[in-house]
């Protein structure tokens, strides 16, 4: 089963790789990977999609969790998003077949971005479904050259997946009073 | 005020309550070590091999329950510090790593003893920093000792590129760290207490699983009032034991592949399972899928990771294990389970045979480690390496407090024993500290013993020395039919590198004789090396065959109980 999975990071050196290390040594499969910049300058925003069984999306989100970078991580997967992913297409298309080819990206809500005598560069952004069907629909007329992005996702809704730096519970976090540490100061400041 | 880089650094070192650096120089932390001289507060103390240091530093951390500190140069020694750095983040001890790094105008240019350190370690320890500007050092430290120590303890790895050693930056010491990816101190749910509580009071043959969290949290009291309060017996992994006394009358000792007979089948018949800080790890557990099937299982962690990543767990409870015992603790009904725990009694007493100490002529094992036990006081701190005489050391001493035990326990690292009860020297000066040392995992690290000398640790280093790579041959001699490779050693003389390094050498080849030895090593001011000629093939028993269930425990053939072969 595919998981969808959102995780807030610092954006800071080695975020990636501390991620894409995680998934290698915790031997997670990762279909795609999409990291981009937020509303919130210094964090971005990961959305990976993995494939394998119930226990194993809970340990990735609990092992992406346990990173010091990562601030939040929410499993998309059963809720109510707006999914989408991007693809450029390039697609032969002789000038008698545009008319057909036009049609066909009429119908999926693609575009067309570049064109030449004997091919079309077509843009979708697009849901899993609607882009593997399009791709279908496409591949007889002779797919020249295919780029993916990696999936990325956004609750519906007034939901967010955001983090608000002044929420007033994430800063409680940090000054628990734990066992070890004095309550709301550092355990080793002598001054 | 302005400041050099090192300065910053070894001002910062005091702030986060570090005392002592065990460390090597090198060209790129020259700028360091200048100036140590002029921070007599924090003393350094020069090992042999900074695989030493780092073992030393956790060590030191194991024994005090403060952070232990390593430092080492870049590129070799740096990627020295890794097996160390990998055994304290298994065992989850609170420890810094300082690594210094070619200059930044030098990084990723392959120039001489670069190595990309911190893209080595990041799968190995808590969190890692390459600090690229001097005025970010004093930052980095503080919330480095506060991760390091914070939530579940680890490894922190901070890389310092040589000219930021060199750069000035104002010495800003910050009033509060905030690192809003990590709660050091999660909330704990009521409704999760609620749940555990109510499994716990409808258990009729509980059963505590008490892992090393109890010791790193400081919750032995917490435990033991649980444990009473429940009527519930406590086992011990390996790294758990000193949780509560071995000779308290719900301690059953420890679980797992050498685990005890009645320890392994408490567990395998409990119906109620909770773990406290501990990993279900599989050399505790044996084969996952049938670890106790039909028990409810309580997981108390501070990891959330942990929760259900071996096993299903019915009620997690994520927390401070102290902090969740003492809530746990009036939300449970008071109990007894006198049934169940004759059971459990009935059971240590019809198989006291398979864990008895051989009474032959030869010097085995288990009598020298029950020895060294029995005539040492209670306070005596245990350092082991990995393998039979770590297995034997966790069966036949006797442990009665947290901190007592300091062994390599997830990664199972040889030659851990040496450097880390240097390093356990060092923090508890007034302790005796003795290491239970294989002849094998002896000769990776004993270097150290130059340290010892130089810096006057009394460590007394027991080499159970059977000629083998013992518990190899013995999975040689059961699992490949006797077929011995590679496991038969020829040994140095030991008597003549104690002679060497100038510490006192005891070969002890009587059984007679070992009493005396181990008096006479206490009595010694100063590091001793003893050579114990034990019986070259014996077996660690009970044993859960690797990839078996607890239930499968195996015992001593009749022929090899408690007698030499």
């Amino acid at each position: 089963m595919k998981h969808t999975v959102v995780a807030l990071v610092e954006d800071r050196p080695g975020v990636l790789n501390r991620v894409a290390s995680l998934f290698r040594r915790r031997g997670f499969n990762i279909d795609s990977l999409a990291v981009g910049t937020t509303e919130e300058v210094g964090i971005s925003r990961m959305t990976i999609v993995v494939d394998g069984a119930e226990g194993i999306a809970d340990q990735v989100e609990k092992q992406l969790d346990k990173l010091i970078d990562v601030i939040r991580v929410e499993d998309m997967t059963n809720a109510e998003a707006v999914v989408r992913e991007l693809a450029l297409i390039k697609v032969r298309c002789a000038t008698t077949q545009r008319h057909e080819v036009r049609d066909l990206i009429e119908i999926f809500r693609a575009h067309i971005v570049d064109v030449s005598p004997d091919h079309l560069m077509v843009e979708i952004a697009a849901e899993q479904d609607r882009m593997d069907a399009f791709l279908v629909n496409l591949r007889p007329y002779g797919i020249l050259e295919l780029v993916r992005t990696g999936r990325v996702a956004m609750l519906r809704g007034t939901g967010t997946t955001a983090v608000h730096e002044d929420e007033p519970e994430a800063i409680e976090r940090f000054h628990m009073e734990s066992g070890r540490l004095p309550e709301g100061k550092l355990p080793y400041v002598s001054d | 005020m302005k400041m050099s880089g090192a300065d910053i650094v070894l001002e910062c070192l005091k702030k986060v309550g570090i005392d002592t650096v065990f460390g090597y120089p090198g060209g790129v932390v020259l700028p360091l070590y200048d100036r140590f001289p002029a921070h007599p507060e924090v003393r350094h103390i020069l090992v042999r091999h900074e695989q030493g240091g780092g073992h030393a530093a956790d060590g030191y951390a194991r024994a005090s329950g403060r952070l232990g500190c390593a430092l080492a140069t870049s590129g070799p020694g740096a990627t020295n510090l890794v097996t160390a750095i990998t055994t304290a983040m298994m065992d989850s001890v609170p420890t810094l790593f300082v690594t210094g790094n070619v200059s930044r105008n030098l990084l990723g240019k392959d120039g001489f003893q670069e190595a990309d350190i911190t893209g080595i370690t990041t799968p190995i320890v808590k969190h890692n920093y390459l600090v690229m500007r001097a005025q970010d050092l004093a930052y980095t430290f503080a919330e480095a000792a506060f991760i390091a120590q914070s939530g579940r303890p680890g490894p922190v790895h901070i890389d310092i590129p040589k000219d930021v050693f060199q750069e000035e930056a104002e010495f800003e010491w910050p009033t509060e760290v905030k690192v809003r990816g990590y709660a050091a101190n999660p909330r704990i749910d009521p409704d999760m207490i609620a749940r555990a509580a109510d499994i716990i009071d409808a258990a009729e043959r509980p059963l505590i699983i008490a892992g090393h969290g109890v010791i790193l949290s400081n919750a032995s009291d917490e435990l033991r009032a649980f444990a009473e309060k429940t009527g519930t017996p406590v086992l011990n992994t390996l790294l758990g034991l000193g949780s509560i006394r071995g000779d308290h009358a719900l301690a059953y000792g420890m679980l797992g592949m050498h685990g005890s007979y009645e320890a392994n089948h408490a567990a395998s018949n409990a119906d109620v399972i909770i773990g406290i800080g501990n990993r279900m790890d599989d050399r505790a557990l044996g084969r996952f899928a049938d670890f106790n099937p039909t028990a409810k299982i309580v997981h108390i962690d501070i990891d959330a990771a942990e929760h259900g990543k071996n096993i299903t767990t019915h009620a997690p409870v994520l927390g401070d294990a102290k902090r969740v015992l003492q809530v746990l603790t009036p939300a449970v009904k008071q109990n007894t389970h006198v049934e169940w725990v004759r059971w459990i009694d009935d059971l240590r007493a019809e198989h006291a045979y398979s864990m008895q100490i051989p009474s032959g002529p030869e010097i085995s094992v288990q009598y020298v480690v029950n020895r060294i036990s029995q005539i040492n006081d209670e306070d005596l701190v245990i350092v082991t390496g990995v393998g039979q005489h770590q297995m034997w050391a966790a069966q036949h001493m006797k442990f009665t407090h947290p901190h007592q035990l300091i062994t390599s326990g997830g990664l199972g690292t040889m030659g851990f024993e040496v450097p880390a009860a240097m390093g356990a020297q060092v923090a508890c000066p007034d302790a005796t500290v003795w290491s239970i040392c294989g002849d094998g995992g002896f000769q990776m690290t004993f270097q150290e013993l130059a340290t010892m000398v130089d810096e006057h640790l009394p460590v007394k280093m027991a080499i159970m020395n059977n000629g083998y790579l013992g518990m190899v041959r013995q999975w040689q001699e059961l699992f490949y039919k006797d077929n011995y490779v590679s496991v038969a050693m020829s040994q140095p003389d030991f008597m003549k590198i104690a002679e060497a390094y100038g510490i006192l050498g005891i070969r002890v080849t009587e059984k007679e004789a070992v009493d005396d030895a181990i008096r006479a090593a206490n009595s010694h001011n100063g590091p001793v090396l003893l050579d114990f000629q034990v019986e070259a093939e014996g077996n660690v028993w009970p044993m859960v065959p690797a990839g078996a269930s607890l239930r499968e425990t195996v015992e001593a053939p009749r022929e090899q109980q408690g007698v030499n072969r």
